[in-house]
């Protein structure tokens, strides 16, 4: 098994936020889109991250976030065991960023 | 103490110049000792991971294999810091060589998973 | 008389663990004290019966045997204890209660690494671990295991009482652990003869021999270990390279009256030459997996260290493994070790840079390195952080040797 990670993109939302009942709608796509992959014991870690943030450029430039600048923006990132490339693609179907828009891209870890 | 997300971002390299053992040292040193440096001061939660830059994204079903031609900059890998701000997070990610490099690093603060 | 006289500490060395430990798996761990007073009336017996009639051909026959009949004895007129005991016991209508008792080298060796799993628990404290291994795994007396803590009997035999009843509340059981179940449950057995010969090398303990003995247990231990099929972990003999790398040194760090001399001042002639070859050896076979654990690095480190020259490919190879170190696992020691690294391998002044990153304020190790780092770039700053390490400092040999290092800037 080898490892990919797996980043979930997705425009930023400014000041529109989803009601409470329709992030947790969300929540639980989520919980259930990761069990599946805990379930096949192809989970090794994962972040979210908040809006929160910068961004540091040569030079000592900072850039404030909510990158009003940006296309999209990272949501947070999970690690999982997969055989390829391919095998950890498949398990990035379903993810629930790709209903709000938003799109997953793999990549292999290097040792 | 709060983690944070580092992420390194530059232009992936052109050309397929494969570096040399000698070489490769030399690029990673000063990442490793500023890794060190952070991890002497107890503030590396996890080191984190160098991405390859093969990969795939999934957008709908859209499929796009990369190395992503269209794409200017790319995620090259990431760390989580423990800090007590994000200021002194931005403090620390000063030090990061991928700024020499011309690239970037975007600090992020993290929310556990299960909130 | 003399030969009795040394044969017997011997052999409760080597026979009392392996005796305690395979009556403690027969009869259960919940009565591992019945096992201790079993195997500690066997030597009793044997001292008393050899200073009369002299040491039998086969004294480790002698003592297994008197062990199984005491064994036997105890179950006879403890109706209570064999009906707890029950299913361990083999019961025959003609000759009353017959206990199996298995003292082949195979069941000694099965014993003595369930032995070592059942005490080498997180659910009690470390030094309680390391007190119950010096006990039941090794055969130290209660004495010996106060002076390597130094401390005393009472608080020893309170801090032993109190593990073996968390441990027995616990329900404790000696058996192998499931397969899926090994690698996490010898990160806790590793741990412990991680320290367990650690308390031995670095201890502060002014009996030396005391000392060894502890380093020389932590390796039998963990030859154990690497010995066994399900246990011959990586990471098991990365630990094993370590011990043997600074088992090298025992006699180089040990002056003519017992003082530590520092590795610097060491004669490479007396490192033992046997156990680097050993150590590299292991070294070499923990490279197989794909997992590095913080006793590769370690170890690592210690393989560089068997080269005294100080060439600076050395401090670069130093530093990246502190600098890895660092990456799996935090410990002040590690990071004072790779800023001295650092100065080594890069130069002071960006060590002193780093150095003063680090504000380990209450160790006066942290500021004997700040000492050193400025000695000969700012002699008055490094002369007072060495005053204030030499506050900070509580051994006697530290306090001697920081005070050296003022002395010679001055």
């Amino acid at each position: 098994m080898k490892e990919f990670v797996m980043l979930f993109r997705n425009a930023p939302t400014g000041d529109a936020r989803p009601s409470p009942e329709v992030m947790q709608e969300f929540a639980k796509k989520w919980d259930v889109w990761l069990a599946a992959i805990s379930a096949k014991n192809r989970f090794v870690s994962g972040s979210r991250l908040s809006f929160e943030g910068r961004i540091l450029k040569p030079g000592n430039v900072v850039t404030d976030g909510p990158y009003a600048e940006v296309k999209e923006i990272l949501g947070g990132l999970i690690m999982v065991k997969a055989e390829s490339l391919d095998d950890a693609f498949e398990m990035a179907h379903g993810c629930p960023i790709l209903l709000l828009g938003g799109y997953v891209e793999v990549r292999p870890v290097m040792s | 103490m709060k983690e944070f997300l580092l992420i390194y971002r530059n232009v992936p390299p052109t050309g397929d110049a494969v570096p040399t053992a000698e070489e490769l040292k030399d690029i990673s040193k000063p990442w490793l000792d500023w890794m060190g440096s952070m991890g002497a001061q107890n503030k590396l939660a996890n080191v984190g991971n160098r991405l390859g830059f093969e990969g795939a994204s999934l957008r709908g079903d859209l499929v796009t294999d990369g190395p992503y031609a269209e794409i200017k900059e790319l995620i090259l890998g990431y760390s989580i810091i423990k800090t007590e701000t994000l200021a002194e997070a931005i403090e620390q990610a000063k030090g990061c060589p991928v700024l020499a490099d011309g690239g970037s690093v975007e600090v992020r603060a993290i929310v556990p998973m299960n909130s | 008389m003399s030969a009795n006289n040394e044969l017997i500490p011997h052999l409760f060395r080597t026979e009392f663990s392996k005796i305690t430990a395979v009556l403690g798996k027969s009869f259960g761990f919940e009565h591992i004290e019945v096992a201790e007073d079993i195997a500690s009336d066997t030597f009793l017996l044997a001292a008393e019966t050899w200073g009369m009639k002299g040491v039998p051909d086969n004294p480790v026959a002698w003592l297994y045997t008197v062990a199984k009949n005491r064994a036997k004895d105890y179950l006879k007129h403890h109706q209570i204890f064999v009906d707890k005991v029950g299913p361990g016991v083999k019961q025959s209508s003609t000759e009353g209660y017959e206990i199996e008792i298995d003292l082949s080298a195979q069941n000694i060796t099965d014993s003595q690494l369930q032995m070592m799993f059942a005490v080498c628990n997180p659910l009690i404290p470390a030094e309680a671990q390391i007190g119950l291994s010096l006990r039941i795994l090794c055969g130290f007396g209660i004495e010996e295991i106060a002076d390597a803590f130094l401390s005393n009997k009472e608080t020893i035999n309170k801090r032993l009482f109190r593990a073996k009843e968390k441990l027995r509340a616990e329900n404790v059981r000696l058996e192998f652990p499931a397969p899926g179940q090994v690698d996490k449950r010898l990160e806790a057995v590793l741990t412990t003869l991680y320290l367990l010969f650690n308390e031995g090398y670095y201890s502060l303990s002014q009996n030396t021999t005391l000392r060894q003995d502890l380093c020389l247990e932590a390796m039998r231990l963990n030859f154990l270990l690497v010995d066994n099929k399900t246990t011959s972990k990586p990471a098991v003999k990365a630990l094993l390279a370590l011990m043997c790398f600074h088992a090298s040194r025992f006699e180089a760090r040990t002056g003519a009256e017992g003082e530590l001399i520092l590795y610097d001042d060491q004669d490479p002639a007396l490192w033992n030459a046997e156990l680097i070859q050993q150590g590299k050896y292991y070294l070499n076979l923990a490279a197989e997996g794909n997992k590095i654990s913080k006793y590769h690095i370690e170890a690592a480190i210690a393989c560089e260290h068997t080269v005294k020259a100080d060439v600076p490919e050395k401090w670069q190879n130093i530093l990246g493994l502190y600098n890895q170190l660092l990456f799996i696992e935090y410990s002040p020691a590690a990071a004072l070790n790779r800023t001295y690294a650092l100065a080594k391998a890069d130069g002071k002044e960006i060590a002193i840079r780093e150095a003063e990153k680090l504000k380990l304020v209450n160790n006066h190790l942290y500021y004997s390195l700040l000492g050193y780092l400025y000695t000969g770039v700012d002699n008055e700053r490094a002369i007072a952080h060495l005053n204030t390490a030499l506050k900070l400092a509580k051994s006697v040999a530290d306090k001697v040797a920081i005070q050296k290092a003022i002395d010679r800037i001055e």
